[in-house]
């Protein structure tokens, strides 16, 4: 029999305060192949991990059981510290006696009998450990951003800066994202495009980025180091290589609709290019509303096209690349007026959202930077701005802090306010949310000098009357009910996962939470990580944020992309599934069930009694499997197995645990 | 004669009775204000709707059940429809109107309304005020 | 479509006009309702008390037996409807109180297996706006009819499901299909003082005279309403009004289903004008809806 050693783990008062820690490791001493076992304060530290290197030494252990925290936490750390002791770090097993016994029970003695239970099964599972050798994997050093904001461009230019190729797919025809529509920043008030677009230009031009705009990531396989993507490339029906950007196509597209990067405050052409700025400055013709795609007739475009680049015949591509890694910056989008039912459900013109607001007050916007009100095109003498429309509101479903508004909205009263210097703006909010460098003083700006008001409440109800809007408050302050007419109502209404974020994740592979936001590996410690390897989260995919952070996150996105490029070959985890080929049948049921496609039949030469045969067996991926034991649950002969989770172990463990 | 104070002991049994009553976590409330935002009685009510709550919470439960602002909800749910925190204000004012009719304090007695709005006032509104106010 | 009816206290008493158009207009859209018999009072407001279920004793008991018959129950004044739905919708939801009452009651569970349906509810689900534009032979043109929803019809949403709750369109749906104009105005679903009126009247004018008054800014000829209360406070409120306030013209209300009996050209002896607090006739008259003779 194994020599088996046990540390039982105090965890300072974490676990001792519910489980009789030294009961347990006394208990455990006289468990059957258990050689050694003591219990210690904090094993995490140095001197806990030198005695257990030292115990391995000293007693010729050959399989450790650490009951402590969650193997998420510390499990390499004692793997590491076995490792150095010469012991192989598969040989030893966590068992979870923190958030599985001492944090969810109070009675002690009943917390004390589970954590032994728990251990002595862990022991049973050590009995049948075996030594494991991690592998090396190959690794493509090719990054794909999937969002062209100002997150996915920062990725972008880092990781390309180092000397990595990168592919940047994004939806809409040109890059910049949610930024580019805005009209100044907070809490500095320069213009967003005159810091945006520098940037825009670098991707466009960086000869190691290649740039696909108009284009939607729709398949991802592979694994950590060597997916492979297929990019769907939407038909723009202008050949842009030929494209010379001279724009008298939209000059004379007879064809006006609304402009979806106007958000509805502007219009554009049936064959038009966004914003004066945009990258590639070049046309796409909206199938939509383009008059020759509805009747057959038209073709003004190609007639006053100098270089002959229409072509109304394309069609959509689907192109694949390999790639080693994957940053997931898809951004973010605003909940919809619509799911407003008290603020108008959508249906008063003068009740715009933020994103509307930046419009007509960007300088390149519709109004040319005058903010005047949708329905009439007045300059309203009173706004009124309500911050927290659908965040903070359980009701709504949106519990969480939109965490950008704040800012704005102080940003969008102060804009109104420097024009429209008699003008009353008053800002409904719950609380004001400024921790950044300068953002409180921003805010007091608008109130000290700039005299913007605001009311400490949230406001009930806004309908039409007389050509003006009424607007319900209260300001809990005084404790007075409010009732304002207003020219204009701004809603900073919830920040939202961009519109398809869940599709994407679902394609990706990769998680995301009630709301549709990427969920991170760690909350403090992983936060760029997702829980795919390989894949990486920035900017508001992930969580509403604003731009200065966004950048720093998409930094260090970009580190992390790096630091694995920097390797040549990867390492994979040697827990993954396993086949027995001599009683494999070869009936590959395991096959459709594998969720990472990494079984694959393979034709071998086996020894049946003294005679050599050719017959089909299952193979494995090691590099693609995951270690989920899927395959050797559904494995009838029980050829599959799942190192480190052997059927044996798991086996053991539950008698254990049951009998 | 000056009504005794209640003793820690005794608010913390009434908090708990309206909690009971109403089914409601009064802990809920963040006093947005968007109930008295909305609601067509504040205006009359000596402590606003989220003041209501607020006094609950800080313990002052003598205040909030000697003010008339439970006896002028009209139950119209316009609250509990816009509550962000989805508390059900109606349930609490209910809580409050039930604490002083069950300890022998009803607002009205029947003998007390005159017979004018006996004859004009249709039963259903006789009937919910009954059920509210005795 | 065949439903069990439950008329409630007040139309059985004070409002016999507004149960009478009931009657006579639901079987000409093919809603035959039968009176549930042995009714009882529904308690009028919807016990809001989380410690006690014996409120909910008589409005079971209606629910129980519509569902003896077979059949869902309608019901039409506002209150009613309230408590019977979110009666219905506790038994649904709520095992614990399913089993408290029918263990009291001696009956067998009853667990929210029949509808509970607003006449309008009852309509919209048999085609009956439709039916009402093809049935129109007095359409109702020109005249500017306010909804006025109220609360208990749209409140509390979740459990009532009856329309959008802050942007209704119901009754709008019904004035259209009359061939009248549905007058949008926004205190159409805000409350109008309820039962708070028996204590204090001038409490409630804030309420009342709000709604009165956005419903005259948008030139309402009537304003139709479902609940009785509602009626009293708003019909109470004028009559202060008019004497306060001389630039206020009074605004004739009515139970909807008058209106629709005129719509559907029923002798108007029987549309129970006559017993309005605010004589609605003069200004039907003015829009040739009625003629001089039949009217006066």
């Amino acid at each position: 029999m194994k020599k088996i050693g046990v540390f039982v783990c105090w965890c300072g008062l974490n676990i001792s305060s519910t489980v009789d820690v030294e009961k347990a490791s006394e208990e455990l001493k006289n468990y059957p192949g258990v050689f050694y076992a003591d219990d210690y304060k904090y094993l995490c530290s140095d001197p806990g991990q030198e005695l257990i290197k030292k115990t391995i030494v000293d007693n010729k252990l050959e399989g450790i059981v650490v009951a402590a925290c969650s193997p998420n936490m510390h499990e390499s750390t004692f793997r590491a510290a076995a490792e150095a002791a010469g012991l192989n770090p598969y040989r030893v097993e966590i068992t979870n006696i923190r958030e599985q016994a001492s944090w969810v029970h109070s009675n002690k003695e009943d917390a004390t009998a589970k954590a032994i239970q728990l251990i002595k099964s862990t022991v049973e599972k050590v009995k049948k450990s075996e030594d494991l050798f991690p592998q090396q994997i190959p690794l493509t050093k090719k990054v794909l951003v999937i969002g062209g904001g100002i997150s996915g461009m920062t990725v972008a230019l880092e990781v390309a800066e180092a000397g990595y190729p990168v592919i940047l797919v994004e939806k809409e025809p040109q890059i910049g994202g949610n930024m580019a529509k805005l009209s100044e920043t907070f809490p500095t008030l320069d213009c967003a495009s005159c810091i945006l677009t520098p940037k825009t230009a670098e991707v466009g031009r960086h000869s190691n980025i290649t740039l696909m705009t108009n284009s939607e990531v729709i398949e991802s396989t592979g694994y950590f180091g060597n997916f492979t993507v297929k990019v769907k490339r939407k038909p723009t029906f202008v050949d842009w290589k030929k494209c010379i950007g001279c724009m008298l196509c939209q000059e004379k597209c007879p064809k006006k609709t609304n402009s979806d990067f106007e958000h509805g405050m502007g219009k554009r052409k049936a064959i038009s290019v966004a914003f004066p700025q945009a990258i590639p400055y070049r046309p796409i013709i909206s199938e939509k509303e383009c008059i020759y795609f509805k009747t057959g007739k038209c073709k003004i475009c190609v007639k006053v096209c100098p270089v002959d680049c229409i072509e109304f015949e394309q069609e959509e591509k689907i192109i694949e690349e390999n790639i080693g890694a994957i940053v997931v910056a898809s951004g973010y989008d605003l909940l919809p007026k619509e799911e407003l039912g008290e603020y108008g459900q959508g249906k008063y013109a003068d009740v715009i959202d933020g994103m509307q607001f930046e419009r007509i007050a960007s300088a390149s916007g519709p109004t040319e930077g005058v903010i005047k009100r949708p329905s009439d095109g007045k300059i309203p003498k009173s706004i009124v701005f309500i911050q927290c429309a659908g965040s903070r509101d359980n009701q709504k479903g949106r519990p969480y802090c939109s965490k950008i508004c704040c800012m704005y909205t102080a940003k969008h009263a102060m804009l109104y306010k420097h024009q429209v210097h008699d003008g009353e703006a008053t800002i409904f909010y719950m609380d004001i949310r400024a921790g950044g460098k300068g953002y409180e003083e921003f805010v007091q700006r608008a109130i000290e000098d700039d005299h913007v008001l605001y009311l400490r409440g949230r406001v009930a109800r806004v309908y039409e009357e007389d050509g003006r809007l009424v607007v319900l408050g209260v300001d809990t302050l005084s404790g007075e009910q409010v009732r304002i007419e207003a020219d204009l109502v701004v809603l900073a209404t919830a920040v939202i996962p961009s519109i398809g974020a869940k599709a994407l994740g679902q394609t990706l592979k990769v998680g995301t939470d009630t709301y549709g936001f990427f969920n991170e590996a760690h909350p403090k410690l992983k936060p760029v990580e997702s829980m795919t390897k390989g894949v990486f989260l920035a900017g508001c995919a992930q969580a509403p944020r604003d731009i200065p952070e966004t950048v720093s996150q998409a930094t260090g996105a970009a580190a992390k992309v790096i630091t694995m490029f920097s390797k040549n070959h990867l390492v994979s985890d040697p827990q993954v599934a396993k086949v027995n080929e001599k009683i494999c049948v070869g009936c590959l049921l395991c096959k459709p069930i594998c969720p990472y496609k990494a079984i694959e039949p393979e034709i071998v030469e086996v020894r049946v009694g003294c005679r050599a045969e050719k017959r089909q067996v299952a193979t494995i991926n090691k590099g693609l499997c995951q270690g989920c034991g899927a395959c050797s649950v559904a494995c009838r002969s029980g050829a599959m197995n799942l190192s480190g989770f052997s059927n044996e172990q798991i086996l053991e463990e539950l008698k254990s645990l049951c009998l | 004669m000056p009504t005794k104070t209640k003793t820690k002991a005794e608010i913390a049994d009434i908090i708990k009775r309206i909690e009971l009553i109403s089914g409601e976590n009064i802990y809920k409330c963040y006093q947005c204000g968007k109930c008295t935002a909305g609601c067509v009685m504040a205006g009359e009510m000596d402590i606003s709707p989220y003041k209501v709550i607020r006094m609950i919470q800080l313990g002052l439960v003598e205040k909030a059940l000697e003010s008339e602002s439970m006896w002028l909800c009209a139950a119209c749910f316009a609250c509990r429809e816009r509550c962000p925190k989805e508390v059900d204000l109606s349930k609490i004012m209910e809580a409050l109107r039930v604490i002083q009719v069950r300890d022998g304090k009803p607002l009205i007695e029947p003998e007390e309304v005159a017979d004018e709005v006996i004859e004009e006032m249709p039963q259903q509104g006789i009937v919910s005020a009954f059920r509210k106010y005795n | 479509m065949k439903y069990s009816y439950f008329p409630g206290c007040t139309l059985h008493t004070q409002t016999k006009n507004f149960n009478d158009s009931i009657k006579i207009t639901s079987s000409l859209l093919d809603i035959e309702l039968e009176e549930l018999k042995d009714w009882q009072c529904c308690g009028a407001v919807y016990p809001l008390t989380a410690d006690s279920t014996m409120g909910l004793v008589s409005p079971y008991r209606s629910l129980q037996k519509a569902y003896e018959e077979g059949t869902d129950l309608v019901t039409v004044c506002s209150a009613c409807y309230n408590v019977l739905k979110r009666t219905n919708f506790a038994v649904s939801n709520d095992a614990q109180i399913r089993k408290k009452l029918s263990e009291y009651m001696d009956v067998d569970e009853y667990a929210g297996e029949s509808k509970v349906l607003h006449l309008l509810e009852a309509m919209r689900e048999n085609k009956g706006f439709e039916k009402i534009k093809e049935k129109t032979i007095n359409p109702l043109k020109d005249l500017r009819v306010a909804p006025y929803y109220g609360c208990l019809l749209l409140r509390p949403s979740e459990e009532l499901k009856f329309d959008n709750p802050e942007n209704p369109t119901i009754f709008e749906e019904f004035i259209n299909s009359m061939g009248a104009i549905a007058v949008d105005f926004p205190n159409r679903i805000e409350c109008c003082g309820a039962y708070v009126s028996i204590t204090s009247k001038r409490k409630v004018k804030g309420a009342t005279e709000s709604i009165l008054k956005s419903a005259a800014k948008r030139n309402a000829d009537i304003i139709i309403t479902s609940c009785p209360l509602c009626y009293h406070n708003l019909a109470k409120e004028q009559e202060q009004l008019v004497q306060s306030d001389y630039l206020f013209k009074p605004i004739p209300i009515l139970y909807f289903t008058q209106l629709l009996a005129l719509a559907f050209g029923i002798e108007v002896g029987s549309c129970g004008f006559e017993s309005n607090r605010i004589d609605a006739r003069p200004i039907l008259k003015s829009k040739n809806l009625i003629s001089g003779g039949d009217a006066l």
